[in-house]
């Protein structure tokens, strides 16, 4: 006798091939028409050159950091267009494409790593929490607004799901862990939406687990599924179908959209030091843009006008997020000390009038005694 | 109405009426539905109100205020039980970086009505991680509110504060205190309870100003009365964050010598951050340095050590003495 956990991977969930060839899936179908198709590329193309456009403002030194997006647009943009109106999502940091689909404008994001603000935007407005910095954190979170949507009575007909951001990395945190279970043992409506890009920084998967996760879910009690992240209309079947599938009371679902992070972790980073230049080269071939433009060219659901159209639409999208960013106000010095309570808090209020005083000191010295 | 009753009721009864006024209250933790917690302070909430609205939870800390976070995103109002001070450990994360900064992280849209629940300090003979005073962190970390009751009126009006305060509050309850019954008037209404955030003189006196909270109250107020020598004011200060030094700096002006004493660590302690302020604010008013009474920089001792580690009443008239022969 032996203790045994072989078990055979099933395939990735795909819809569109690499080269751009639609597959039905008997699953998630997805009946999508071709204007919805090119608003999908149009999403990824401006989502695309929004992220280069930060990634150069950094460069730039308008940005103190930047975390791209770059090879994750088809996950983010097709679980992005999966939500409903009613719905929530808890984001990590790197979701831009999604900010972008919830509405969230591309200079309120600029404005938390320009160092303006640690939030920026109405999470109520957009149905899109704060980016959460401390990894994994955000998916308890979501978890306990499910279980609110669940006392609201908001779960079953017209009723609204949550969907948690995180990457590979986040599957080791203990929080993830603790929402899978407590998601599990409430039922509550949350999907689990994880982005493998296959690098925790520089950790590679097999730093992180030993199984595939999506098959961490089994463990808790919920399905998993692995979606081909690159891969716009199967990471919208997928999502729709665990987000309809939370809304009817049917409880939480773990997606494991299988991508690639084409760039470094974030602007500090160097992906160089790490990894081989092959990898990302196989990975370029898995484009989930060029894909889709495949896709369109080959039906005639696109044309030659409309990708130059979304391109010159890329291009002044890149500019009005430059001159933005670069105008966005500085905080002032009291800024400090707004909103750390929400009722009046004594030690608060003292330091505050003390610096103030501090600050007028300054006042009418001149250049030389001022700050 | 006047009746004996305990801190434990009290807060039962407090947390009651916050369930009866606002729908949106929920409890939740480990062990608080059926069982009533293991102090039994959420008694009965479960078959009044329902497992929807009293949460056991899975045995998981951060689990616990992480999602309770993301149910005040929602619009709920969570209590929640850490069932020992030192098994709050788990949830610091969720705490500190999350609960305690999601108000200005989003310039004020969004609130955090959360309330962490924690029984602390020693005395009751317990095993280790059960009888720790981890209150200087919370008091530490901007965005929390921190405060502690010492008898069963404020237990019954604060926690109902507690609950209608938009801010998180930590709200610790002695437990060795718990079982202990005094005269406490549970009726009335909130608006005619004082504020949480102030302190309280418990006893009047002329000649020290003896600063105690949570536990260590009664041990000031037996220490006060022990004293034939010295008139020892007797300070409750309720509130650690933020503390209410107007009431403190009026005494310590009064009597010209201040002594601190809690259970927790001396070092970094909330009386080394009170000491300082009070030579700040009135150091011309000081006949004496003001002196720290507490546990020591060791880690909590086996129970059988207890009674040596925390200050009892000895030890608070020991620190007395020498406010007076400085």
């Amino acid at each position: 006798m032996s203790i045994t956990t072989a078990q055979e991977e099933p395939e990735l969930i795909q819809l569109l091939t690499p080269d751009g060839e639609l597959r039905e899936h008997p699953d998630y179908p997805l009946d999508l028409t071709a204007a919805e198709k090119r608003g999908l590329y149009r999403d990824m193309v401006l989502v695309r050159r929004f992220d280069s456009e930060a990634v150069s403002l950094q460069r730039h030194g308008e940005l103190g950091l930047w975390a791209s997006l770059l090879g994750q647009e088809a996950a983010q943009v097709g679980s992005g267009r999966a939500l409903g109106a009613d719905d929530m999502a808890f984001p990590s940091y790197r979701e831009h494409g999604v900010a972008w689909c919830r509405g969230v404008a591309p200079k309120s994001l600029l404005a938390l790593f320009r160092g303006v603000t640690n939030g920026g935007w109405s999470p109520d407005e957009h149905g899109f929490h704060l980016y959460t910095i401390v990894i994994g954190a955000q998916t308890l979170h979501a978890t306990g607004y499910a279980m609110g949507v669940q006392r609201d009575g908001a779960v079953g007909d017209g009723g609204s799901a949550v969907i948690s951001y995180f990457g590979d990395g986040a599957t080791s945190q203990g929080d993830t862990n603790e929402a899978f279970n407590f998601a599990a043992v409430n039922n509550a409506p949350v999907v689990f939406f994880c982005q493998n890009n296959q690098w925790a920084i520089s950790e590679s998967n097999d730093r992180q687990t030993r199984v595939p996760l999506y098959r961490r879910a089994s463990g808790f009690g919920f399905p998993g599924l692995r979606v081909d992240g690159n891969d716009v209309f199967a990471s919208l079947a997928v999502t729709r179908a665990a987000l309809q599938h939370a809304r009817e009371g049917q409880g939480p679902t773990l997606i494991e959209a299988f991508t690639y992070r084409m760039g470094a972790h974030t602007t500090t980073d160097d992906p160089t030091r790490y990894r081989i230049a092959a990898e990302l080269e196989e990975w370029k071939l898995k484009d989930p843009i060029s894909r889709l433009r495949a896709h369109l060219a080959g039906t005639g659901e696109g044309d030659e006008e409309f990708f130059a159209a979304v391109d010159a639409e890329a291009e002044r999208l890149g500019e009005q997020v430059r001159q933005e960013c670069r105008s966005l106000p500085d905080p002032q010095p009291l800024d400090i000390f707004h909103e750390v309570y929400a009722e009046p808090h004594a030690h608060i209020d003292r330091q505050r009038a003390e610096f103030a005083d501090y600050l007028a000191s300054f006042e009418g010295a001149g250049a030389e005694g001022g700050r | 109405m006047a009746e004996k009753t305990t801190i434990g009721k009290a807060i039962n009864e407090g947390l009651r009426r916050a369930m009866e006024a606002d729908p949106k209250v929920l409890i939740m933790g480990e062990d608080v539905g059926k069982l009533g917690g293991v102090f039994r302070v959420t008694d009965g909430l479960y078959k009044d109100f329902g497992a929807d609205r009293v949460i056991d939870t899975p045995l998981a800390e951060s689990g616990i205020v992480g999602t309770a976070i993301g149910l005040a995103l929602r619009g709920y109002r969570p209590v929640c039980e850490i069932q020992f001070d030192g098994f709050f450990f788990p949830a610091a994360n969720q705490t500190f970086t999350q609960l305690a900064k999601m108000h200005q992280r989003s310039g004020g849209r969004i609130r955090m009505p959360v309330v962490l629940r924690i029984p602390y300090g020693g005395g009751i003979g317990a095993v280790e991680h059960h009888s720790e005073s981890p209150e200087a962190y919370f008091a530490h970390t901007a965005g929390l509110r921190v405060i502690t009751v010492a008898n069963p009126q404020d237990a019954f009006w604060m926690i109902q504060q507690a609950v209608s305060c938009d801010d998180p509050v930590v709200f610790f309850e002695p437990k060795r205190r718990y079982h202990e019954r005094t005269e406490a008037d549970l009726s009335g209404t909130l608006d005619s309870a004082t504020g949480m955030d102030a302190a309280r003189v418990a006893r009047s006196g002329t000649d020290v100003t003896l600063l105690a909270y949570g536990p260590m109250v009664k041990t000031a107020l037996q220490a006060a009365e022990a004293d034939t020598e010295h008139s020892i004011e007797v300070v409750d200060l309720r509130s650690l964050s933020p503390v209410d030094y107007g009431t403190v700096f009026a005494s310590v002006r009064r009597t010209g010598r201040a002594v601190i004493a809690h259970e927790a660590p001396v070092s970094a302690g909330l009386g080394a951050e009170i000491a300082a302020r009070i030579t700040e604010s009135c150091f011309y008013h000081l006949e004496a340095p003001v002196i720290r009474v507490g546990g020591f920089d060791t880690p909590y001792p086996p129970s059988r050590l207890e009674e040596h580690y925390l200050p009892d009443l000895d030890r608070v008239l020991d620190g007395v003495d020498r406010a007076f022969d400085f």
